[in-house]
């Protein structure tokens, strides 16, 4: 135990402020940032945040994932999401276990075949107001493998898309920038 | 050196039969269609000695008109995924096999729908997925639980069936191939340089071993050896793959026990290492950094700094983090003699890398058949003979610090040789003869990756075959949950850390 609490205060705290990841680009050059343009600073962004935050959902927004066919890469920087760095339940976001539960369904990967009706049945049992994200390339449908005889190459073949954040994976500042996005097309819809 | 035998369709069962009791392994199997050069299909069992390091093929040409073959299935387990798959794909029959089920392709049987013969188009569309699920016949006392194919969580899809009695699993049966994308097929007929870019795309985090896999069998293919100064790159880019790999999963075993700390602090660690790998390589997964003949760019003195000063830093840090898990009783007390696979289980079931290891079995492709540098480098294959949970955190544990230990070598190595110019880093690659064919063996962070390339007349791929680690292995997890209680079961599947992506391609 005396090891334990010695390693937690030693290791600090790794938690980068908000204003920092949202004005975060790295490993974005040449890709065009959908959500952030260029020139708005971070202060504003961040205010911007905060009010939608607040407004739309009452400080919480609550995700489902499902993964409709995905390398695994994007699963892994949306669990990124959660890790003490990013921080995503700080700001009132969290995944949930259930559809039932969520408020946006987080779709990755291309549609498979075999798993067409898991992410319809998914997307069904979503209470409503409900809006899709589509992260990653593969769900955006500008996936390397596009449409094979196993998959559509993209998972608005099946379900209605209200955001797509691009990139192979998306960064995980670029998906925080992304349910910023769903947050503001909510609130005007 | 590679034997290769030639044998009848109808005797092939027996042949694979006999090589399997002479202690030979099932590396991979490969369906091709290769009617446009001899108007028939072929099937090649691909056995390994581990101990005498004998490679041996075991091949069959059947005809177009009469597409069957003895299954080897029964008497070498290890072959059930591979002939289903075939006959999925290719409709190959195995004649004797078990357990006949579709695999790859979900639902009933297609029947003319197969998407690897080479008539097939790629963007053709299958009938959707008709599925009967009937309820299992249990004796009194027993019951079912199915879970998936999405989970609770942020992870990837399968669908499990536990046959329960109480809270203790009885049987435990996994369908996979969920994200069947149609990989394999994507690759046929793209330049052998570009199908890289593809192989990376069969997994997000062992995207480096998938790119040396498919690099090696095809310079195998060509003959050609990648430059010095690429092999100690490569060396380098395949250990920081494995770093995070590991410490990750360090993490969410931690997390599969609901032990916050070695979570965070995991998933903290992990975050760093790959903000390393942005830094050094520009993707946080490490994708681009490989190409046929060698490596896509090179590793300046600024960015071995960056690596190093970044080790020694976290390097402590998971050694402490390691030594808070290790000496917490709680932790261990759940860690120990949960999901024991026995050194005879993972030999029936051919299961492969640090799963393998921590099931007391010395074996790693980086030091039984060297590629990249390192032959040049000695490399210690720690082993754990208790085959629980807790060996296989032990084994990451201690592979840990051997992979910082080959990265520190291999910069030296760099630092010491003069500053490569680019034809130092990548070798040009020669036209390939039709229909030849290369095997690349890779050790990923989960085990032996084998990809298989055929090249067609216009030195493109006309086949690649994936066996990925998880491939091998997940029947492993399905034989270490019996006996156990349900509730670990999500420890167990995390402490052999199995991608579903590269398993179902």
């Amino acid at each position: 135990m005396w090891k334990l609490a010695r390693y937690r205060m030693a290791a600090g705290i790794a938690t980068r402020p908000l204003a920092d990841i949202l004005a975060d680009q790295t490993g974005e050059s040449g890709v065009p940032n959908e959500t952030a343009p260029a020139g708005q600073l971070p202060p504003e962004l961040l205010r911007e945040w905060r009010s939608r935050l607040h407004g739309a959902f009452g400080g919480s927004l609550h995700l489902r994932h499902v993964d409709s066919g995905s390398c695994n890469a994007c699963e892994w920087e949306l669990t990124a999401l959660m890790n003490p760095v990013y921080d995503m339940q700080r700001l009132g976001i969290d995944f949930v276990a259930s559809p039932r539960h969520a408020d946006v369904l987080v779709v990755t990967g291309g549609l498979t075949r075999n798993l067409a009706e898991a992410v319809r049945l998914t997307y069904e049992a979503t209470a409503h107001p409900k809006a899709v994200l589509a992260v990653g390339d593969c769900a955006c449908g500008a996936g390397l493998l596009g449409r094979t005889y196993a998959q559509s190459g993209r998972v608005d073949t099946c379900v209605p898309v209200l955001v797509s954040i691009p990139g192979c994976p998306p960064h995980p500042h670029r998906i925080i920038r992304g349910l910023l996005e769903v947050m503001a097309r909510l609130e005007e819809a | 050196m590679m034997v290769i035998e030639t044998v009848a369709p109808s005797e092939i069962g027996q042949v694979c039969a006999a090589y399997a009791k002479r202690g030979f392994r099932l590396q991979t199997m490969v369906g091709t269609d290769e009617r446009r050069l001899s108007g028939a299909y072929v099937v090649r069992y691909l056995f390994v000695d581990d101990v005498a390091h004998e490679t041996v093929e075991c091949r069959a040409t059947i005809p177009a008109d009469k597409p069957s073959y003895s299954s080897a299935t029964p008497h070498v387990p290890a072959a059930d995924w591979y002939e289903r798959e075939v006959f999925d794909l290719l409709g190959l029959r195995p004649v004797g096999h078990p357990r006949l089920e579709p695999l790859v392709l979900h639902g009933e049987r297609l029947g003319e729908y197969y998407p690897l013969r080479k008539d097939f188009d790629i963007a053709a569309e299958l009938p959707p997925v008709v599925r009967r699920v009937a309820p299992a016949a249990l004796p009194d006392g027993y019951f079912e639980v199915p879970v998936g194919p999405i989970h609770a969580g942020v992870i990837e899809p399968g669908h499990f069936r536990f046959t329960m009695r109480g809270e203790v699993v009885e049987a435990l049966r996994a369908d996979l191939f969920y994200t069947h994308r149609g990989l394999e097929k994507r690759a046929e007929g793209m330049p052998l340089a570009d199908g890289l870019r593809i192989a990376e795309q069969a997994c997000g985090v062992c995207s480096v071993s998938h790119a040396l896999s498919y690099a090696q069998a095809v310079e195998a293919l060509v003959n050609i050896a990648p430059p010095p100064a690429a092999g100690w790159i490569r060396v380098v880019l395949a250990e920081l793959e494995r770093l995070y790999n590991h410490v990750g999963d360090v993490g969410n075993i931690c997390a599969g026990i609901g032990f916050s700390v070695g979570a965070m602090h995991g998933a903290r660690l992990k975050e760093e290492l790959q903000q390393l790998n942005d830094n050094v390589v520009g993707h946080r997964f490490l994708r681009g950094a490989v190409a046929v003949g060698g490596v896509a760019q090179g590793l300046g003195a600024a960015k071995r700094d960056q690596v190093r000063s970044a080790l020694e830093r976290l390097t402590p840090d998971f050694s402490a983090l390691a030594d808070v898990i290790l000496s917490h009783g709680i932790v261990c007390d759940r860690l120990r003699d949960t999901g024991r696979l026995t050194p005879q289980a993972a030999a029936r079931l051919g299961v492969v890398g640090p799963a393998l290891r921590a099931s007391g079995v010395s074996r790693d492709v980086r030091r039984d058949a060297p590629y990249a540098a390192y032959g040049a480098l000695s490399i210690a294959v720690p082993t754990y003979p208790q085959g629980d949970v807790m060996a296989r955190l032990e084994q990451r544990i201690a592979e840990f610090f051997g992979s910082v230990a080959l990265i520190q070598e291999a910069l030296w190595r760099l630092d010491s040789a003069p500053k490569p110019q680019p034809a130092d880093l990548c070798a040009p690659l020669p036209s390939a003869a039709p229909f030849a064919y290369g095997v690349g063996v890779s050790e990923s962070p989960r085990g032996e990756n084998v990809h298989f390339v055929m090249a067609n007349e216009h030195g493109a791929v006309e086949r690649l075959r994936i066996r990925s680690a998880s491939y091998a292995n997940w029947p492993a997890v399905t034989s270490a949950a019996v006996d156990n209680l349900i509730a670990d079961f999500p420890l167990i599947n995390k402490s052999f850390e199995l991608c579903y992506a590269c398993c179902d391609r």
